[in-house]
């Protein structure tokens, strides 16, 4: 292990290097002073104001890490057994695909209302909006990953005697299962946005109602630094979150990264 | 020719559940009397793949097809699997399992989980299934490589492990679909020794389909030769050499010149 630290700290270098070369160039140009700080606080500012309100931002982290992931997680097992009822029966892809399609197109802020007249000021509501905004990629690629074994391959399993439920359970499944978590990989970067939207659009009882909540009441209080401290907390949610789910296929998916260690 | 049939008579495309004991009494195995099959293109025309193909095999035989692309073997090969059905003629074969040209390994399953599929769709428990299939590693010279998953294993290792998993199907006809065409000159020499090794102990009926015409000769008691699409029987050359046969012998020799002129006749004709 000790070893293989000098070329771990080589490849942290090129995103440290990207990273700090735009935080210089938005602290020069917030430094010029054409834009009030209202605007654009300097880094040095957003992170002075992360610092001193590490406790109120990370009691807003709660929630909204909490809406995330179980938000993730539902979409997956959504898209997963929305993608295997579309892919063994055709009738139902010609009836749930173009819904499918349609229901991402539908504005939050249309059924926002409706969920709260549901399901109150929960958590509910907004797994919800989560769960519409995240499970799509999961379908699509998932139905992807199930049509990726091939005609051959299935013939073959034919004459081994397998089953319709056999082909399924022995190829089909298992070449989906990675497939699924690309999905809920792209899923993550919109299932954050997603939990900002789903708190703006349906009100939260409680005093941390999450981060989404606190970004807006700290820009209608032009306290601009905080929100893009908690700005940069759903940034690195996002990050690590992707970056768990690359993990977690990993492990669970070894086969699909024949090369592994090698490549991040 | 023995018109008599033991075999079980025609099935459905996916149907035949049955599994026979491969060593039971002499007779044809498969039987093809004048099978057509036609396909309907994109655009709506018809076109024959095999047009009065007859054909029979003996139990324990093992027949090549050989032929130009296109010339319907791998159509043939299906019908006799079972995959699809004639569109005209009989056709009658003891229950046969294929072996596909491209490995088609599963890449989520170890070497030994991959042999043993057949036995797991048959509902055998996965430690009996795997050490079934352990046992036959040695005999197939993969042992040592029963944990390795498909992308560590060579070409020719692993035609051997799907060589395997079609031997424990357990069915009594192996239809062989140019099971080395994608593996390089030597490795493709290698294989083809090893099969005949593989298949000396437990003679099974095969049918073997290659467009490699000294493939055909080294390995098959009988040579079909099928003429271009669509299909039919242009000619047959019964190998009657021992083996082992060295492809520089002058028996092999002879036959692959036979063998090569008919197929010349059959695309100019």
């Amino acid at each position: 292990m000790t070893r293989s630290l000098p070329s771990r700290l080589a490849r942290l270098l090129p995103p440290l290097l990207l990273a700090l070369a735009l935080l210089g160039a938005w602290e020069l140009y917030a430094d010029l002073g054409t834009t009030s700080s209202f605007v654009l606080p300097a880094p040095h500012a957003v992170a002075s104001a992360l610092w001193d309100n590490a406790g109120f931002i990370a009691a807003n982290l709660g929630p909204t890490a909490e809406e995330v992931g179980l938000g993730i997680l539902l979409a997956l097992a959504l898209g997963f057994a929305l993608a295997v009822a579309v892919h063994l029966s055709s009738p139902l892809r010609r009836a749930v695909y173009p819904l499918a399609v349609g229901s991402q197109a539908i504005p939050v802020a249309v059924i926002a209302p409706l969920l709260v007249f549901w399901w109150g000021f929960g958590v509910l509501p907004k797994l919800v909006v989560i769960v519409l905004i995240c499970f799509f990629p999961v379908l699509v690629t998932t139905v992807d990953g199930l049509r990726a074994i091939e005609g051959e391959q299935l013939k073959l399993l034919r004459t081994l005697d397998a089953s319709r439920w056999q082909a399924f359970r022995f190829a089909e499944l298992p070449a989906a299962l990675p497939a699924a978590l690309s999905g809920a990989r792209i899923a993550l970067a919109v299932g954050v946005i997603g939990a900002y939207i789903a708190e703006s659009q349906t009100a939260t009882s409680g005093v941390h109602a999450g981060l989404g909540h606190e970004i807006n009441a700290d820009l209608t209080a032009l306290q601009t630094p905080r929100a893009y401290a908690a700005a940069f907390v759903l940034f690195a949610l996002a990050i690590a979150c992707f970056y768990a789910l690359s993990l977690a296929e990993r492990v669970l998916a070894p086969w699909a990264h024949p090369s592994r260690g090698e490549t991040t | 020719m023995a018109t008599e049939l033991q075999s079980r008579t025609s099935r459905p495309p996916g149907g035949a559940k049955s599994l026979r004991d491969p060593t039971k009494a002499a007779g044809n195995t498969i039987e093809l009397q004048t099978v057509e099959r036609t396909f309907t293109d994109r655009r709506g025309a018809r076109v024959p793949a095999l047009a009065g193909i007859s054909l029979r095999v003996a139990r324990g035989e093992l027949v090549a097809l050989v032929g130009p692309s296109g010339c319907g073997k791998t159509t043939l090969l299906e019908l006799i699997c079972g995959l699809q059905a004639p569109d005209a003629g009989t056709l009658e074969s003891e229950p046969a399992v294929l072996m596909p040209q491209r490995d088609l390994l599963l890449p989520w399953l170890d070497a030994l989980d991959n042999a043993a599929l057949a036995l797991r769709i048959a509902h055998v428990p996965r430690a009996q299934a795997r050490e079934r299939a352990a046992s036959l590693f040695a005999e197939l010279g993969l042992q040592g490589f029963e944990r390795a998953h498909p992308s560590e294993l060579s070409g020719g290792m692993r035609q051997r492990v799907a060589f395997a998993r079609t031997l424990l199907a357990g069915k009594p006809v192996l239809c062989l679909d140019e099971p080395f065409g994608a593996l390089d000159a030597i490795t493709r020499a290698e294989m083809q020794d090893w099969l005949v090794r593989a298949l000396a102990p437990t003679p099974r009926t095969v049918v073997l389909v290659t467009h490699d015409v000294e493939e055909a000769v080294l390995l098959a008691d009988r040579v079909v030769v099928l003429s271009s699409r669509p299909g039919r029987v242009a000619g047959e050359i019964d190998v009657a050499l021992p083996r082992p046969r060295g492809r520089t012998e002058a028996g092999v020799v002879a036959l692959r010149e036979r063998a090569l002129g008919l197929l010349a006749g059959s695309a100019s004709a």
